[in-house]
């Protein structure tokens, strides 16, 4: 028997690889798209669907903000259950000296031309009344947004088959490697690019990659719109969501588009589980019952896990894995793929067909993985 | 909000006739023995509301089981197990966290409900919700009451109906009139209750039983006004003020999977002396397979009397279990769902309710997974107990793996207590 012949085999259905597929479809490659599950049944499914520019690093800007634009010109495209809607964030100051990081996120964003407004804690209160009083105030970052995930996943797969390419859901696949993707069944796919887009499952694929699971929870409630009108995260999540070594909590939370409130967040590396963990749901829930104490009364439908793929230096990996020529990985993505997996399928894309790059590749290079070392082994 | 503990040598979870039989057995010990459920009273679905005079069998059980010092938490539902041995319960005014030696789950079924046009329409609700309303006060006398689906159910609650004064237009079984008799002549074999309780009852003579028919259809403008059946492969309509339907029952497992317990064929698998597959957690009554009340009771004996260590005394009960097991298979077996019912959904009939999700938005995904992701079925507030066993009628999907919360509950009640005294030791 033969096997199947493509350019470019993307492991993985979740929202980055159905961007990589949908980009290298654009360039007229033959693509096939494989994953043992469902389409956004991994990391998009269990993420919030958050767009969002962060300032973690010059290079984490770029891919965000990038991405961000690349939604919004995607936008009159979307269909209905994609939900996008550009609620904004507001980065919520609980102090003075968070408030200071208002001002320099401020400066930052406006420097770069990212809209945003600086709320006092009247604006804030007035905003977002919900919210415990006492607050400093906040930044709002008007071009964010949310989306529903595993529709928008769904959707870039649909576009990609409408320009030839192949899906393969719930095949499993026990090899991939010189060129050929050897499925759990023994059958084989011939491929000149293997994309490695399989998230936090990309170390099973691709051995020895800087890819470490990062366990989080969620909440969500049940409907009660106009609860919250942004997608709100305290401040000092950048110190709880900084730390690669310990668990952490932050109140981040989000507007659905049904009125629910979808309640995050939470970060554990070493769990591998996926069974609720009572301890650090608690104390995920008290943080966000600490910052809008209304919530507690809320009617809590259901929970779930999920588990991100996370770098060293929290930028993906997007480009060719040096220890095998046919293989190309895009995983990495943390808790940013939904926002970063538009831009991530033009940076593979532009490598695999020799076209320039709107934004510098090399920060997300695989290649730079080889000095990075987990902090926490 | 007020939290307080509880702790049981033996704890029960469902006050329905099995929770109540295995209450009564295991109490005789002198050992703590509570009992939860989240309706306001104990009697479960089957025994809700009655009286002596209106159920003398159900009124000499709980006579009994208040003669014990039994612990009764009523209106308190259990949501989830944050550790081994521990549960936490929601009440009105409060949690609980109810830790536990051995666990009795005795959570029993509901109704299966499959869709069809029209069967959002009001007053069109399953025949055991109509026989709940009523009971807590819906007047219904002189309304027209169609009764549609299959299960014995829908003859005892077109009793009930009747004695309250509605009128009941017809009973709709979509078995065929052949099977029907020969589950009669087994229950009359058996000589049991349930013989007397369902087939020999007066009021059912004059209601019409009519087989081999099913409800394609309910019409209205917002409120019922007509059922359309499929009868000897013909369509009639039939007028009326309320459609009761019921497509037999389903098995509450939810708290069984989260603890951990095995399920076989749908059911929660349990050995002879009703252990499951967890240690210290037995089960009793329907969750191990749809029997009725006269095996409920027999299977929460056994269980009681298991959970404190009596296995002898309940060895005795072995003999007629297996009887009345029988009994169930043939439950299972004459009223299993005919497979024209798979059709009945349109492409427009709305599936999943807390959503709105149309059939034919589900037919478009492979799994139930699938579906769900993208299309929101079961995620709405009933965490997909309606829409997950008629999906898995309908289209032959597998249901998720539960996760805590089992039901929904207030946001701070999440927030386990374990983790409090943790917090608590870490500041001092």
């Amino acid at each position: 028997m033969s096997a199947e012949k493509y350019d470019v085999v993307i492991m993985g259905a979740g929202i980055v690889g159905a961007a990589c597929a949908l980009e290298c479809a654009r360039q007229k490659m033959r693509v096939a798209v494989v994953d043992h599950d469902v389409i956004g049944g991994g990391a998009t499914a269990a993420g919030m669907g958050h767009i969002v520019v962060m300032d973690d690093s010059e290079a984490q800007f770029a891919l965000t903000r990038y991405s961000q634009q690349l939604w919004q010109q995607l936008r009159p495209e979307l269909p209905d259950d994609v939900e996008y809607t550009q609620c904004g964030t507001i980065w919520v100051a609980a102090d003075d000296e968070e408030m200071a990081e208002v001002h320099r996120k401020a400066s930052y964003y406006q420097r770069r031309g990212v809209p945003v407004q600086i709320l006092s804690a009247e604006d804030l209160a007035r905003l977002e009344p919900n919210l415990r009083k006492g607050m400093a105030g906040g930044l709002l970052v008007t071009e964010d947004g949310v989306l529903y995930p595993p529709c928008a996943a769904r959707f870039l797969i649909e576009q990609a088959q409408a320009l030839g390419a192949t899906v393969q859901v719930g095949a499993p696949v026990a090899e991939i490697g010189n060129g050929r993707v050897r499925r759990a069944d023994g059958s084989e796919l011939s491929a000149g690019v293997i994309v490695n887009a399989a998230g936090a499952w990309a170390p099973e694929l691709t051995r020895g990659i800087s890819v470490k699971k990062r366990k989080g929870h969620l909440v969500i409630t049940d409907r009660y719109p106009g609860f919250i009108q942004h997608q709100l995260v305290e401040l000092g999540y950048l110190k709880s969501a900084h730390s690669v070594s310990s668990d952490s909590v932050a109140f981040n939370v989000q507007p659905r588009r049904t009125g629910q409130v979808l309640i995050g967040s939470s970060r554990q590396y070493g769990a591998e589980h996926k069974e609720v963990d009572h301890e650090i749901l608690g104390r995920m829930l008290q943080r966000a019952q600490e910052y809008m104490p209304r919530l507690s009364q809320t009617s809590a439908i259901r929970v779930w896990t999920g588990f991100r793929a996370a770098t060293p230096d929290k930028l993906p990996l997007i480009g060719p894995w040096g220890e095998d020529s046919t293989v190309f990985l895009a995983t990495g993505h943390e808790g940013l793929g939904i926002t970063t997996s538009l831009a991530t399928g033009r940076l593979l894309a532009d490598q695999l067909s020799g076209r320039a790059s709107q934004i510098a590749r090399e920060p997300y290079l695989p290649s730079r993985a080889t000095t990075m070392e987990h902090a926490h082994v | 909000m007020v939290s307080a503990r509880k702790q049981f040598d033996v704890l029960i979870v469902g006050g329905g006739p099995a929770g109540i039989a295995a209450a009564v057995s295991a109490a005789q010990s002198g050992k703590r023995v509570g009992i939860v459920d989240d309706n306001p009273a104990l009697g479960g679905q089957i025994w809700r509301g009655e009286t002596a005079q209106s159920n003398s069998e159900a009124a000499a059980w709980l006579a009994k089981l208040h003669a014990w010092d039994v612990e009764v938490c009523a209106g308190t539902r259990v949501f989830d197990q944050p550790v081994s041995g521990v549960l936490r319960a929601e009440s009105g005014d409060g949690t609980y966290q109810i830790e536990y030696g051995k666990l009795i789950l005795a959570t029993g079924a509901r109704e299966r409900f499959l869709p069809f046009p029209g069967w959002t329409l009001q007053n069109v609700m399953g025949a055991g919700a109509l026989q709940a309303l009523v009971k807590s006060g819906l007047p219904v006398s002189g309304k027209r009451v169609a009764i549609a689906g299959t299960g014995p159910l829908l003859l005892a609650v077109a009793a009930y109906l009747k004695n309250d004064g509605a009128k009941v237009v017809a009973i709709y079984e979509q078995v065929s009139r052949t099977a029907l008799a020969k589950f009669a002549l087994k229950v009359a074999a058996q000589r049991g209750k349930l013989a007397q309780a369902l087939w020999l009852r007066k009021e059912l003579r004059d209601i019409p039983l009519i087989t081999n028919a099913w409800p394609v259809a309910a019409r209205g403008n917002g409120v019922v006004e007509s059922v359309v059946l499929c009868r000897g492969g013909k369509h009639e309509e039939i007028a009326c003020d309320y459609l009761a339907c019921g497509f037999h029952l389903v098995p509450n497992t939810e708290l069984a999977v989260l603890l951990g317990c095995r399920l076989q064929n749908g059911y929660v698998q349990v050995d002879d002396f009703q252990q499951t597959s967890q240690p210290n957690v037995f089960c009793a009554g329907e969750p191990t397979g749809i029997g009725g009340v006269e095996l409920s009771l027999i299977e929460g004996q056994i269980a009681g009397l298991v959970a404190i260590g009596k296995e002898g005394e309940a060895q005795s009960l072995f003999s007629a279990r297996r009887k009345m097991r029988s009994f169930a298979e043939a439950l299972d077996r004459t009223f299993a769902l005919r497979p024209e019912l798979k059709s009945l959904a349109s492409t427009g009939t709305i599936v999943c309710r807390c959503e709105d999700v149309k059939y034919g938005q589900m037919t478009q995904h492979r799994s139930w997974r699938a579906a769900k992701l993208h299309t929101r079925c079961g995620m709405g507030p009933c965490q997909g107990r309606v829409c997950g066993p008629a999906t898995q009628f309908l289209l032959g999907w597998t249901p998720e793996s539960v996760r805590p919360p089992i039901f929904p509950v207030a946001l701070e009640n999440l927030i386990s207590e374990t983790h409090e005294e943790k917090e608590h030791t870490f500041v001092m």
